[in-house]
């Protein structure tokens, strides 16, 4: 029997968990994805259609990296909007470039339904055995929640670092640590470690930091070579970065209503993907009176500039800026960390009229 | 009372229900005329940026209605039933136009379908007339008028494509959503350049749906949209009657980007033309690759009649 060698789609540092998943749960071999890079973008634009949304090449990119690493099974994630179609012609288009490789296609998977679940599961490894799968997927899920929790936190303090760098090392270590981790009590364990460091690592945080909040489409926003690292250079200028979008809030369900009933006022209708977590996180930022919101996405992500008008109405409403980005593939650095710091100096300016 | 329809998006394939209903229910309307240069350009102005052209048009229609009614129609749609979704321009339409446009004072009428199944039109078409002050008695019974004008507009019109089908000469199966081809601006100067060049224009949106939807599958197994599913059915329906294939997408649609790549990678014993319009194209340009289209139909036909 050939050997499975199996990858997911890369999106920031999930595959940590996403490796324990495959490897202890499901007994596969996992290929980790190698890091997204301008080769990832350039290889999925080219056999990409030309306008697609972004995401679509950068998975298309990593795909064929992966297989060069050796992979032979590709799970493809489903999801809302386009995602769902994604996985078709990424399988197309692969064949037609004489890839042999086995997809398993996620499309139709629900979180609310195991058995659909465990059934592409069992697409991956046929032997799987559910009480591995059982064992396992509960830590990978704490793992999942603890790694967002710890992101959240550098983002806000990142800024402020006497050394630079200092945090991000910490983090590495416990990215480290938690490959290895295969119960909650181990996982525990390296959190509270980690957490400890991170409040022992010097900051120097002045009296009023400025408070920046970042919205925006799952992919984008979360991977962070997609948006050229701006949380990164939103770092460098001092600024505390606030983001709620990551793996363990986009799924809790049961957030849905609360959001919906407050964005009432500008959106009457669920708007599709993330649109709603959009503004309902754009309109929590505006009253908490931070200085900027800055909205990320792909070029042409059609919820997502859906959302754009109720954002307009939100910045005049509540007197606050926001930093629109559309990233294609052409989009190129310089720009991106013009507009960034005209963004800053504005708010900065800001600050000191109040 | 006077309500506004845009004429754009929906309208092209609702026109007959909304005009019935409302005639029925005794209630005024008003349609904004066909996309003008003005209508184009203000929907430009005031949509963001790099929204499909067409939702750019069904704006610019919005803002013509302003002022010259009372309430403007802006239904929201989620799903077809059993067939499919839509694209999320039709969950967000409503509002987006909302937001769009709220310092204008302008008021906007909506009706919601948000089930996966059939009974979602019906109850919302009862919930419109409600909100119009309408008895849910008089309000179904004008629904119901409203779907038989409707569907008695589709056969007809399916009837007309089955003959055009059988008509000599060459004939291209055009492949655009209803709105991109019953535009004014985006579908009609395609359309007369090809009845120009003495092409016959089959529209595949005129395809019985039902049998469209089932046999999409053929083409591609997994698509999510009930009006693309549409489209690529009536591709496997009807290739074998025609010469060739044009796919007609606004920039930058979403759906078609993915699936008239599908299509061009999977249907390949039939030329095939892949037109995306912009607004911004001169007529000039696209009747040349309208012409060479056709040349290429002309050799391939020409090839083959050799060889028999
Ligand atoms: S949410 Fe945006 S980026 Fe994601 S699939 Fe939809 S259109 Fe593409
Ligand atoms: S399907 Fe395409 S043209 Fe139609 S609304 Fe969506 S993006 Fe626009």
């Amino acid at each position: 029997m050939q050997k499975y060698k199996v990858s997911f789609p890369h999106i920031a540092n999930y595959w940590v968990p996403m490796k324990i998943l495959f490897s202890e749960g499901l007994d596969v071999e996992y290929v980790v994805p190698p890091p997204i890079t301008k080769r990832t973008l350039d290889l999925g634009s080219r056999y990409s259609p030309d306008y697609v949304c972004a995401p679509f090449k950068y998975c298309l990119g990593n795909y064929i990296e992966t297989m060069e690493a050796g992979a032979n099974t590709l799970v493809q994630a489903g999801g809302v909007c386009r995602l769902g179609y994604y996985g078709e012609l990424h399988e197309q288009i692969l064949r037609d470039l004489g890839y042999e490789v086995r997809f398993v296609n996620m499309a139709r998977a629900r979180f609310s339904k195991p058995l659909i679940i465990y059934n592409h599961f069992r697409e991956i490894n046929p032997h799987m055995s559910v009480k591995r799968i059982a064992r396992i997927l509960p830590v990978v899920l704490k793992m999942v929640e603890c790694m967002d929790e710890i992101e959240d936190y550098m983002r806000k303090n990142i800024g402020f670092e006497v050394q630079n760098g200092s945090l991000a090392a910490v983090y590495e270590e416990f990215l480290t640590d938690i490959s290895q981790v295969r119960t909650k009590r181990e996982l525990r364990r390296a959190y509270n470690r980690c957490k400890k460091r991170l409040r022992r690592v010097p900051l120097n945080v002045p009296q009023h930091p400025l408070r920046v909040g970042i919205v925006g489409e799952y992919y984008t926003i979360m991977e962070p070579f997609s948006n050229h690292y701006i949380e990164r250079e939103l770092a460098r200028m001092g600024v505390i970065i606030d983001r709620w979008m990551n793996i363990t809030n986009s799924l809790r369900p049961s957030r849905k209503r609360d959001i919906r009933n407050r964005i009432k006022p500008y959106a009457k209708y669920h708007m599709g993907a993330t649109s709603m977590y959009t503004i309902g996180k754009a309109l929590e930022f505006a009253k908490r009176k931070y200085d900027g919101i800055i909205h990320v996405k792909s070029f042409g992500c059609t919820p997502e500039m859906d959302a754009m008008p109720a954002l307009q109405n939100i910045s005049s409403d509540h007197k606050i800026p926001i930093l629109y980005f559309s990233f294609d593939t052409q989009t190129s650095d310089t720009g991106i960390q013009t507009r960034l710091e005209a963004f800053y100096d504005m708010m900065i300016m800001r600050n000191e009229a109040k | 009372m006077i309500i506004g329809i845009p004429r754009a998006f929906l309208y092209h394939r609702y026109s007959t229900l909304w005009k019935t209903f409302f005639e029925e229910l005794g209630i005024e309307y008003v349609i904004s005329p066909a996309t003008t240069r003005e209508i184009m350009s203000q929907g430009m102005a005031c949509a963001i940026d790099e929204a499909c052209l067409s939702s750019k048009v069904y704006i610019g229609h919005v803002e013509w209605l302003i002022d010259r009614c009372d309430k403007i129609l802006v239904p929201r749609i989620s799903y077809y039933g059993p067939h499919g979704t839509v694209c999320t321009k039709f969950q967000a339409i409503y509002d987006v136009v909302r937001n769009t446009f709220r310092s204008r004072s302008a008021e906007f009428l909506d009706y919601n379908i948000d089930t996966q199944t059939p009974e979602g039109e019906p109850k919302a078409f009862l919930k419109l007339g409600k909100s119009l002050g309408r008895r849910t008695s008089s309000s179904m019974r004008a629904y119901l008028v409203a779907r038989q004008a409707l569907k008695a507009d589709e056969l007809m019109e399916q009837r007309l494509q089955e003959k055009q089908l059988d008509e000599p000469g060459i004939k291209v199966l055009v492949v655009s959503h209803r709105y991109n081809i019953y535009d004014k601006f985006i579908g009609e100067p395609i359309l007369q350049d090809l009845r120009r060049m003495g092409v016959v224009p089959v529209l595949a949106d005129a395809v019985n749906r039902q049998e469209a939807v089932n046999a999409a599958a053929e083409i591609s197994g997994t698509l999510p949209w009930a009006f693309n599913k549409e489209l690529v059915g009536a591709m496997a329906l009807w290739k074998e009657r025609v010469d060739g294939i044009m796919l007609v997408s606004t920039f930058p649609c979403g759906p078609d980007s993915l699936v008239n790549e599908i299509v061009v990678r999977r249907i390949d014993d039939i030329p095939i033309l892949n037109l995306v319009i912009d607004g911004q194209e001169g007529s000039a340009g696209l009747e040349t690759r309208l012409e060479s289209f056709i040349d290429v139909i002309k050799f391939k036909r020409d090839d083959y009649s050799a060889e028999v």
